[in-house]
């Protein structure tokens, strides 16, 4: 059996665990069993899950469990997946899923995969995934040798699709033990999309000068729906926040595009950015290494440029949709 | 307080990354290596401040070989007081973490601080595996650490934004970026790490639950193509038809 933890976010499931859970499904078709999807404290809409591929949603409503508490998390999860033989737990690749990886390969002697970017490949017997090491400059296969693997499914590796109907959720009774955390307060920008799932991110460097010049940066943004993001010279002086940091000290992304304007392409830059599968690049200097890792290029002024960008998004925009 | 800090070592930022024997090796040919930076520049460099607070002292540890010593030299030269070194070759992060929890195990520390992931393999793994080995708290991803009395006030990142967080100890935590700030050995530290303690000690046995088989580089983007500045319909259009991303 496979056991997908999947994430809520304010009672609702998390968009990015229809993938997880979708990837679960898949994992359990090449393991030739079936998946099913834990949902943990209170959420209204988990019998989603089932039209993504999970044969059945269990759910723990406690809520004692509405609060992220790495080590609670661990002993649930570990007492439902040891109960019902679970082989593969999948959990998303996010802050918590991180949080709670280690643990549950201690707790379930299991082989950790973190940050699986594909599905697995069964050789005998063992089940065999693939990560990106070295801040995304290499991949590596992962051989999972111990009965049970724990694997966090990084965001964007695979389109989830919609197989079947919902389902019924099915509460099930655990028993939770005392958290020695205590959550105080949880901020969070609202309407926007965190970069980690972001499809579409538009990230500035040095180049912009100045902070009072981010406007056209977020016009961009806001035209294509996407995340904005930034160098880390720019984070370190302030000028942007640190969450918006991206690259091997920063916050490591995959997006779908991802468009650099004045941003040399430093190698730790690279390395947190290289992985998104389209690359548009704007700077005036022809010799900004960053070209070169780059799918479309436009060399010149970033201040005549980006508006210009964003007006032909508008214009695309308002033909196409 | 007693503080332990896990420290690793990863090649440079900038080193070149190649695999040789059909690809199942890491080639350390001319790569320089460092401490990893959340160690060194976030973990490392609060866990002083909070014994500059709170008096008491800061032990760092390291799972590897003998030629290692030098990332422990700079810890201590950046002020930890004392370190330990699991004489091996680190494999895998279980590997480590069963070390780490062996050896903290009846030395009652009241915080573990591990770096969010190292560099190269970027697992994200060790400090969770070390607090459920020791069944303790594991705030992770954790840029701000305060105290108010003896409880601990932790903010970590959360996707978009920050949690706050109380705990009482003891905890493990694993660092990221604005914790505190990098901090320069001086001379004066340089000197006196030559003579603080360093504890070799053989490792616990243990069996790693998943290994590396095989590492590849991604083929490199075959050539980028530059579009007019003044014509970025153009630039639309090719992100949408031949790109498909818009
Ligand atoms: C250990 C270590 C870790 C690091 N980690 C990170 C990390 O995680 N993320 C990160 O980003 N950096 C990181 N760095 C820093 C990195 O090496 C670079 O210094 C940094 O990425 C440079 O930022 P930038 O491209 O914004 O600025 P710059 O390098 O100053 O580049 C500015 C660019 O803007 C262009 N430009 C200027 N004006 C215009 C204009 N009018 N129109 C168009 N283009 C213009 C210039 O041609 C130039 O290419 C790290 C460094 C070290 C040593
Ligand atoms: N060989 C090692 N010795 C001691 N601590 C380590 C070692 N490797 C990793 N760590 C610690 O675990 C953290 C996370 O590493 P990882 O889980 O491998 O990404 C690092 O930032 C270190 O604090």
């Amino acid at each position: 059996m496979v056991l997908v933890v999947a994430e809520t976010l304010e009672g609702k499931i998390k968009n990015s665990s229809f993938e997880t859970v979708y990837y679960g499904s898949k994992v359990a078709e090449i393991l030739g069993t079936s998946c099913h999807a834990l949902i943990l404290g209170p959420c209204s809409d988990g019998g989603r899950l089932g039209s993504f591929g999970a044969k059945e949603v269990w759910q723990v409503e406690d809520q004692a469990l509405s609060s992220f508490d790495s080590q609670v998390y661990t002993k649930v999860i570990t007492q439902i997946a040891k109960e019902q033989g679970a082989k593969v737990v999948i959990v998303a690749d996010s802050s918590n899923g991180k949080s709670i990886l280690g643990r549950l390969s201690i707790a379930l002697n299991a082989g950790p995969v973190r940050g699986a970017n594909k599905l697995p490949e069964l050789k005998d017997g063992k089940l065999n995934f693939q990560r990106p090491v070295f801040s995304g400059k290499a991949i590596a296969t992962c051989r999972v040798n111990s009965e049970i693997a724990v694997i966090s499914l990084m965001g964007n590796s695979l389109k989830p699709q919609s197989t079947g109907a919902e389902v019924a959720v099915k509460a099930i009774n655990v028993e939770i033990p005392a958290s020695k955390t205590k959550v105080i307060k949880v901020e969070r920008s609202v309407g926007i999309v965190p970069l980690p799932e972001a499809q579409i991110v538009v990230s500035a460097g040095r180049g912009m000068k100045d902070p009072s010049n981010w406007g056209i940066v977020e016009d961009l943004a806001a035209v294509l729906g996407a995340t904005t993001a930034c160098s880390r010279p720019v984070a370190d002086s302030g000028w942007r926040p640190h969450h918006e940091h991206v690259g091997q000290t920063g916050i490591a992304i995959r997006p779908n595009l991802y468009i650099a304007i004045g941003i040399s392409g430093a190698i730790q830059h690279l390395a947190g950015v290289n992985s998104s599968k389209v690359i548009v690049v704007i700077n005036k200097d022809p010799e900004a290494p960053f070209f070169k890792a780059a799918d479309y290029g436009v060399c010149g002024d970033l201040f005549e440029i980006v508006p210009k960008f964003t007006e032909a998004v508008k214009k695309f925009k308002s033909t196409h949709h | 307080m007693k503080i332990l800090v896990a420290i690793s070592q990863t090649p440079e930022t900038t080193a070149r990354i190649a695999f040789k024997n059909e690809g199942t090796i890491f080639d350390t040919n001319g790569v320089n290596f460092i401490m990893n930076p959340y160690d060194e520049w976030y973990a490392l460099v609060r866990a002083l401040e909070l014994k500059e607070q709170k008096g008491g002292s800061v032990t760092v540890i390291h799972c590897g070989p003998p030629a290692n010593e030098v990332i422990i030299r700079k810890a201590l030269a950046i002020g930890a007081d004392d370190a330990v070194r699991i004489n091996m070759e680190p494999l895998s992060a279980h590997s480590i973490a069963i070390q780490i929890a062996a050896y903290a195990k009846d030395q009652s520390f009241d915080v573990i601080f591990a770096g969010k992931e190292t560099i190269d393999y970027n697992e994200s793994l060790v400090g969770g595996m070390v607090a459920e080995l020791l069944d303790l708290p594991f705030i992770s991803h954790v840029s701000k650490l305060v105290y108010n009395d003896a409880v601990a006030s932790v903010t970590r990142d959360i996707e978009g934004g920050e949690e706050e967080i109380e705990v009482t100890g003891p905890y493990v935590v694993s660092a990221a970026k604005g914790l505190a700030e990098q901090r320069i050995p001086n001379m004066r530290g340089i000197m006196s790490a030559k003579t603080k303690p360093l504890q070799v000690i053989t490792p616990v046995p243990e069996e790693s639950t998943a290994d590396y088989i095989h590492f590849q580089v991604p083929a490199a983007k075959t050539s980028v193509k530059m579009v007019d500045p003044n014509n970025m319909d153009e630039l639309v259009r090719l992100l949408h038809e031949e790109a498909k991303v818009i």
